[in-house]
């Protein structure tokens, strides 16, 4: 039987504010545990909430930038769940009355088509704290730096067919909150976590089948994986006359490997009611028509503008779009080169595939946007080959020294472009080629090109690698041809 | 001198006919050897109280005092106060020491008043009888064997037998209202909103309102004054300006539209009890007041609304008392289900966890609809009901509660006839309204209270109303037998 999968995602996005959602703290990562965590956020008797109008910024902006309907009021309600890393006994989030209604995102395939997928709504949230279950001799600690971190959760429709659709989805709004600035991206800390529900049915099929939700996937590949493996083993399990039970499961990324945590019968009912302590937050139109106004540039507009601007073609443009850091990581290199195809090429080529095999991404680059631009530089200028200009980028990613043309003179890898000096190399080496020459000559120009290597090695050779080699083709072409 | 009024007391605190030590030495003298009786206290700060004292003492020196400067006054248990135990009247916070001030507690030390101690309360203000806390039951001055009211009993019963000269309170159904009128004294509920919550142990927060409980409509002004006004960190506060509460006591109340809700007036009321108010508002008739019958058409349905909501909010608002971070905390708990179960079951007493179960229960998937939506909707047509007749009336009055103090364990294994304790003064907060109550009379030799409520923000329209009354009656002035 052919099966048709359907994915739907619930991502939470943690907001860049400064403080936390309903209190002062601060949200950095990272800080000693329970450093920043106030007497709001330990939940203390007689505590309230201060709603941190930053973060209904944050999440507007968002809806903006998914064509989504923003609500002008919005109501905070009260989850109520027991959990150690909840202080208060409830998290506060929207249900009936989110911040952002129905939208929409468009994501670029493989196959160079495009897909829409849309958006159920996104509310705000408060992030719980963290249980930490190790060195503490059988009992848990509780961190509570992160309760009350601002969160959106976004919520798709189930609009996803495949792992790649899905993905894609993910790094579409992954790109569109980092280039809003309102989350930082980093996945590996948590700031953006993905919850997958998977479903199969037969193809042709109208009614959904039982869906699973893996949760917490914390990077684009394991989100791919975790996928993959939930539509084969319900598949499996469907058709070795089983069936699929409602529930949540968990991923293990580095084992490969997913299991449940809990089924629809032991889930809890939250027993949602607004909450009384803040009062239905309501916006008129002018708030929202400021933000509009200044949005940054979003993902989709940037690539249409370098493909204008730049030059650059549609592939070249979706990927240094995509992503914030990288998209100005790149007009960097341009604004100090002047070259945006050379820049497009460092960039996608040597750049990324060092970022890759270190798994990092370009705002952890061991190479300013600067350096890369003085080393294009030198490319243009003809001071490096494109063998020297690699040595280069390795000697600036190494940290052998921060200056562009200190390396080159410390390696000799100065082109030599003085036509005099080259053309009397070429002299003393077609001297030596009597027969190479003869064979050129009574080649035709389809076979001549073919046979120019035959002298660029010698003369590479001869001028120990620092002969321009677009000098030297020039000048050989000029002898040979007389 | 604990027969003077705070209005007096601030008089002969500037005119140095006394200090603030030897008044506040007084009152804690008074505290020690007559609290036995009524264990209106929970905690005594005696050596803060005394330090707190000679450093008002130095800025009436100075000249730098305010008319609270000075002043000894108690809080209820329920407002948190730095470095001191607040225990909200149940075990789950017996050991419970904040490391911050609330709001109004932090108003009071602002103006150098000087703080006796804490007052016992029904646990977690859920109780009209003051039988609930973990602390022991408050006795009436009126009667050894009455409760005070509650849940602010402990204030109420503090102010009656002169322990202390005035007390916050809080109140979420009647909890200011009903022991004020039980215990003879005077107590103010503002509008939602009017005094800040931040710090004040949340029971239902919707409805909980802090307000002044003292003898008088001018002490209950002077308080106000202290303690109403906007806080940014409480987001129910509103921003309205505060006006000075004892400015407009004086006022002349002639014309004053007094609205009577027939549906508060009925056969059902207890005849002594309706002679008695209808005898209170024909002293303010003869003030020049005009007396009109309106119409409250809901006001049958507040008991039952309030009992869905004011669980529901308290079942999530009590679920941060899990054992975790601070409170009571059971002893070697087997694993997190067992922490959570055996910490609540031994921190909680039996009202509490019946209103967590009833709030519990009406929010769960089902039954949301049927309880909590629909006490919402009725909510709204209570409000409705009071906006109505406020376009015809200026204050509308009532008794405070169906009958004087009653006895011990009188209200029997029934909570339900405990609820009905308040069945005057619940609309009031379903509304959000600002309600008085004020001594009016006695029946039996007990006193009885008579409610006022305003529109919003009218408080000092009730204080003038009060006051007025109070300048024609000496309800306010009597004294429980053996307290002179």
């Amino acid at each position: 039987m052919q099966w048709e999968t359907v994915i739907g995602l619930e991502i939470h996005v943690q907001l860049a504010t400064k403080s936390k959602i309903f209190s002062g703290s601060s949200t950095t990562f990272g800080a000693e545990p329970n450093t920043q965590a106030s007497a709001v956020d330990l939940a203390m008797p007689g505590m309230l909430p201060v709603a941190n109008e930053q973060a209904f910024r944050y999440a507007i902006m968002f809806g903006l930038a998914i064509d989504a309907e923003i609500n002008k009021r919005s109501v905070f309600e009260r989850k109520n769940y027991f959990y150690p890393d909840l202080p208060k006994g409830y998290q506060t989030t929207q249900l009936a009355e989110p911040i952002v209604g129905a939208g929409h995102v468009d994501v670029q395939l493989s196959d160079g088509s495009s897909k829409r997928i849309r958006i159920h709504h996104a509310h705000l949230e408060e992030d719980a704290g963290k249980s930490l279950h190790e060195d503490f001799h059988g009992m848990s600690g509780i961190d509570l730096n992160r309760a009350g971190t601002p969160l959106i959760e976004i919520v798709t429709e189930p609009d996803m067919r495949n792992s790649e659709e899905a993905v894609a989805c993910a790094r579409k709004l992954h790109a569109i909150v980092t280039s809003l600035g309102i989350c930082d991206g980093e996945m590996a800390q948590g700031s953006m976590r993905f919850d997958v529900n998977v479903s199969v049915r037969p193809k042709g099929e109208d009614k959904l089948g039982t869906r699973t939700e893996t949760k917490n996937l914390n990077s684009f590949r394991f989100m791919e994986r975790a996928i993959k493996l939930e539509v084969e083993r319900q598949i499996e399990l469907i058709e070795d006359g089983g069936s699929v039970t409602q529930e949540t499961r968990l991923y293990d990324g580095d084992k490969h490997f997913s299991r449940a945590m809990r089924s629809k019968e032991e889930a809890n009912d939250y027993r949602y009611f607004p909450c009384p302590d803040l009062l239905p937050v309501v916006f008129d139109d002018d708030y929202i028509a400021r933000i509009k106004a200044d949005l940054p540039e979003l993902p989709d507009n940037r690539q249409a503008r370098f493909i204008e601007q730049y030059g650059l073609s549609l592939y070249d443009a979706s990927i240094l779009s995509a992503e914030a850091n990288m998209a100005s990581f790149f007009e960097a290199v341009v604004k100090a080169c002047d070259d945006a195809k050379l820049a497009a090429n460092w960039i996608l080529g040597e750049l990324s595939a060092r970022l890759n095999s270190e798994e990092q991404s370009v705002s952890a680059s061991k190479i300013s946007a600067v350096q890369l631009a003085a080393l294009i530089k030198r490319i243009k200028d003809n001071t490096l080959s494109s063998a020297g200009a690699k040595k280069v980028f390795e000697a600036l990613w190494n940290g052998e020294n921060n200056d562009v043309d200190a390396i080159i003179e410390a390696n000799g890898l100065k082109q030599v472009s003085d036509t005099g000096a080259l053309e009397k190399l070429v002299d003393e080496v077609l001297a030596g080629l009597p027969d190479q020459i003869a064979q050129y000559q009574e080649a035709d120009e389809k076979k001549r090109k073919k046979l120019m290597g035959g002298f660029m090695g010698p003369l590479m050779k001869a001028s120990k690698g620092q002969g321009n080699p677009k000098l030297f083709t020039e000048i050989l072409i000029r002898k040979l041809g007389e | 001198m604990h027969n003077k009024t705070v209005a007096e007391l601030s008089k002969g605190l500037a005119q140095k006919e006394f200090s603030s030590e030897e008044l506040t030495s007084h009152f804690l003298n008074r505290i020690e050897t007559l609290d036995g009786r009524y264990n209106s206290f929970i905690t005594v700060c005696k050596e803060q109280a005394l330090a707190d004292a000679r450093a008002a003492d130095k800025k009436i020196q100075s000249g730098t005092a305010t008319a609270w400067t000075g002043i000894p006054f108690a809080h209820k248990d329920i407002f948190c106060t730095q470095g001191v135990t607040t225990t909200c009247g149940s075990k789950m916070l017996a050991n419970f020491r904040p490391p911050y001030d609330a709001t109004v507690a932090l108003k009071f030390k602002e103006q150098g008043a000087v703080c006796l101690g804490k007052t016992n309360m029904d646990e977690f203000a859920m109780g009209s009888s003051n039988e609930s806390s973990y602390f022991g039951k408050v006795v009436n001055p009126w009667g050894d064997n009455l409760v005070p009211g509650g849940s602010s009993g402990g204030s109420a019963s503090a102010v009656a037998a002169r322990l202390t000269p005035a007390a916050t309170a809080t109140d979420t159904g009647g909890s200011i209202r009903q022991p004020a009128a039980l215990c003879g004294i005077t107590g103010l509920k503002p509008t939602y909103g009017r005094v800040s919550r931040l710090g004040m142990i949340a029971f239902a927060s919707s409805l909980d309102q802090g307000g002044p409980m003292a003898r008088t409509a001018e002490d209950a002004a002077m308080m106000l004054n202290v303690m109403a006004g906007f806080d940014p960190k409480d987001s129910t506060s509103l921003d309205n300006p505060v006006p000075d509460y004892t400015a407009t006591l004086n006022q002349d109340i002639k014309g004053l539209r007094i609205g009577l809700p027939k549906e508060f007036f009925t056969s059902d009321l207890d005849s002594k009890m309706a002679g008695a108010i209808r005898a209170a508002i024909a002293e303010l008739e003869k003030r020049g007041a005009i007396l009109k019958e309106i119409s409250l058409p809901h006001s049958a349905l507040s008991v039952p609304a309030y009992y869905v909501i004011a669980p529901a909010e308290c079942s999530a608002n009590l679920s941060r008392f899990d054992g975790v971070r601070y409170g009571h905390r059971c002893d070697d708990p087997k694993d997190l289900m067992d922490l959570y179960m055996r910490s609540r079951s031994e921190g909680f007493g039996e009202e509490v966890k019946r209103r967590i179960l009833i709030g519990t229960y009406a929010l769960s998937a089902g039954y949301y609809d049927a309880y909590y939506r629909k006490a919402q909707q009725v909510r709204r047509l209570i409000k409705n009901d009071f906006t109505e007749a406020f376009a015809d009336v200026d204050v509308i009055a009532s008794p405070t509660s169906p009958s004087p103090a009653f006895g011990f364990g009188s209200k029997g294994d029934d909570p339900v006839k405990m609820y009905l304790e308040d069945i005057f003064t619940i609309s009031t907060n379903l509304a959000g309204l600002p309600g008085m109550s004020i001594p009016a009379g006695e029946i039996d030799g007990l006193p009885i209270g008579l409610q006022l409520i305003g529109n919003y923000f009218d408080e000092g329209r009730l204080l003038n109303v009060a006051h007025q009354f109070q300048t024609v009656t000496d309800w306010h002035t009597k004294a429980p037998k053996g307290i002179s």
